[in-house]
């Protein structure tokens, strides 16, 4: 019904153009040799990347942050899983409440969650550290998990469990070998996506890592600093890349053996 | 007999639904719920040196709160400012919306990628962009210099509120387009022919049939994006400046430097508070308004 609309086209061009500027001038600045992001470019310079390979503190940092990462998105997409059955096949009493309560800490501000586990965690005398840091991961991306996985529940056959049922397999074995294939990719989209939540979660680290700093908060405490700021570009460039291709290799998983029905969700 | 049988069955499959729940639901009991009541108790404590932390009850944090003015300043701002970023993100993001559901055919997933993409990538760093964009010495002021339009830097393109509501508009996007997205495309096309057909004008399907329809996403996006952006903390920090620090930076401070863990408390059941009020409002005024419309 509806053709052509070029006044529209053109707007989304523009906004195009809104969305993608800002990230983009990182990468560009990250080759201009020069202590200043300004125009004209000064000249190309590889220094900044090579540098980055003398950070001791970064690469600590990015220790930290792949495995509070790694740690966070194996724990939540779990969590998430069993939860996503539940409500997928079951008919769960005080289905609203549950629900609700296992996506609120997705929807509330950061902060307050931050602020509760600081306090919590500093009352009980406890250190605070990578730990916290993880704990408050997985609570962030569980809801994430969740809704990725109920999404992918949904969208396939449950005859083909019932089937299973029927030819004499237990719920367990049925699991492992008709719901677990069949849920693979959107599980590993889960994993991709909640690594890369947790790898760019800045403020609850802020609050909670105190000196084993994640890479948000080595970036952060770098970036008061004009000498030390180009590294920071040549890094952020990298983890902009990275950080795409995992995203678009989730996303395509999340859309693999799903028909004409396509998944565009990131969760919400 | 065979009630009982059903009766039994039933409770087991709930048993078993709760198994399967039980591990989300101890990690929000766990890892949230406790925390945010250890955080209201905290709230009506006092900090007497820079460890230890007086138990006894009082309300003196709340009359603090609400005895120096700049508290209440901060966490009205903080309402303002993610106001005026829900309201830019829904108008400038709907149109987009729109046009992915109606106008595109094809590669409609590819699309809906390139427009979701940015949101993840390093949120930091698409925050500090702004600062590059919009400084003194930044892109606009340079290029706009460099072309001989203006010869002093525009000093307020940064440090203010207006900057604090770009960036973050800029950086909830994804939150928008989607929910957007997904309830446009949901709506039934026959419904948009039958209103043609009534004789109304373009015009008047879109406000008659298309956005009564699109309320759900809506909604949706102004309580994603409302909520978590009255306690951003990066925006404010690296783009407002005094004059869009918002009642994060505020909370931060007393975490840190003014190391005031109870005030701080305080702060944040406050703004939970004010946030839980206004989501309560917003959902109560649409079922209001979507009864009216059916």
């Amino acid at each position: 019904m509806y053709n052509k609309n070029n006044t529209l086209f053109i707007y989304c061009i523009f906004y195009f153009a809104f969305l993608y500027i800002p990230v983009l001038l990182l990468p560009i600045f990250s080759f201009n040799d020069s202590f200043h992001m300004v125009f004209p470019l000064k000249g190309f310079t590889f220094d900044w990347y090579i540098q980055m390979w003398n950070k001791s503190r970064l690469h600590q940092a990015l220790f930290n942050s792949i495995k509070v990462g790694i740690i966070a998105s194996v724990v939540s997409t779990f969590i998430a899983l069993f939860a996503a059955k539940a409500f997928t096949r079951y008919k769960v009493k005080f289905h609203g409440l549950s629900y609700g309560a296992i996506l609120l800490p997705f929807i509330i501000p950061e902060i307050i969650i931050a602020v509760a586990l600081i306090v919590i965690w500093t009352s009980m005398g406890l250190k605070l550290g990578l730990i916290p840091v993880t704990i408050s991961h997985i609570l962030f991306c569980t809801p994430f998990c969740m809704l990725i996985l109920i999404s992918r529940m949904e969208g396939f056959d449950k005859s083909l469990e019932e089937a299973s049922m029927d030819l004499g397999e237990n719920s367990f074995w049925t699991f492992w070998r008709v719901t677990f294939p069949l849920l693979l990719p959107g599980i590993i989209a889960s994993l991709l996506l909640a690594f890369v939540i947790s790898f760019d979660e800045f403020i609850l680290a802020f609050f909670l890592s105190s000196s084993d700093q994640t890479l948000p908060i080595y970036m952060w405490s770098q970036l008061r600093f004009p000498k030390k700021f180009p590294h920071i570009l040549a890094l952020g460039a990298i983890i902009i890349i990275v950080t795409s291709l995992i995203v678009m290799t989730a996303y395509w998983l999340r859309n693999l053996g799903q028909g004409k029905k396509k998944d565009f969700s990131i969760g919400i | 007999m065979s009630s009982t049988i059903q009766n039994i069955y039933f409770r087991s499959d709930q048993a078993k639904a709760y198994t399967l729940l039980s591990p989300a639901l101890i990690l929000v009991i766990f890892a949230m719920a406790a925390p945010m009541i250890v955080m209201i108790f905290t709230s009506f404590n006092t900090q007497i040196s820079m460890i230890e932390i007086d138990r006894t009850f009082t309300t003196g944090r709340y009359e603090d709160f609400f005895s120096k003015p700049i508290f209440s300043m901060l966490l009205f701002r903080s309402v303002k400012i993610s106001f005026f970023v829900t309201l830019l993100t829904l108008l400038t993001t709907y149109p987009l919306a729109y046009y992915i559901a109606f106008y595109v055919k094809k590669n409609k997933m590819l699309w809906i990628v390139l427009m979701t993409l940015p949101f993840w990538t390093s949120y930091l760093l698409r925050v500090f962009s702004w600062r590059v964009i919009l400084g003194n010495k930044g892109v606009i002021n340079s290029a706009l210099m460099g072309t001989g339009m203006i010869d002093e830097p525009l000093g307020f393109l940064l440090y203010n509120q207006a900057a604090v509501i770009i960036t973050l508009s800029h950086a909830w996007a994804a939150f928008a387009i989607l929910p957007l997205y997904v309830s446009l495309d949901k709506i039934d096309k026959s419904l948009l022919e039958a209103s043609y057909d009534l004789g109304n004008t373009k015009f008047e399907t879109f406000w008659r049939v298309t956005f009564p329809l699109s309320l759900p996403g809506v909604i949706g996006a102004i309580l994603i994006i409302f909520i978590p952006t009255v306690g951003d903390y990066v925006t404010p920090q690296l783009v407002g400046g005094t004059d869009g620090r918002m009642l994060s930076n505020m909370i931060q401070s007393l975490f840190g430097r003014a190391n005031n863990f109870p005030l701080g408390a305080a702060s944040a059941v406050l703004m939970l508070t004010t946030v839980c009020l206004i989501a309560a409002l917003v959902t109560y005024i649409t079922k209001k308004v979507s009864m009216r419309m059916s």
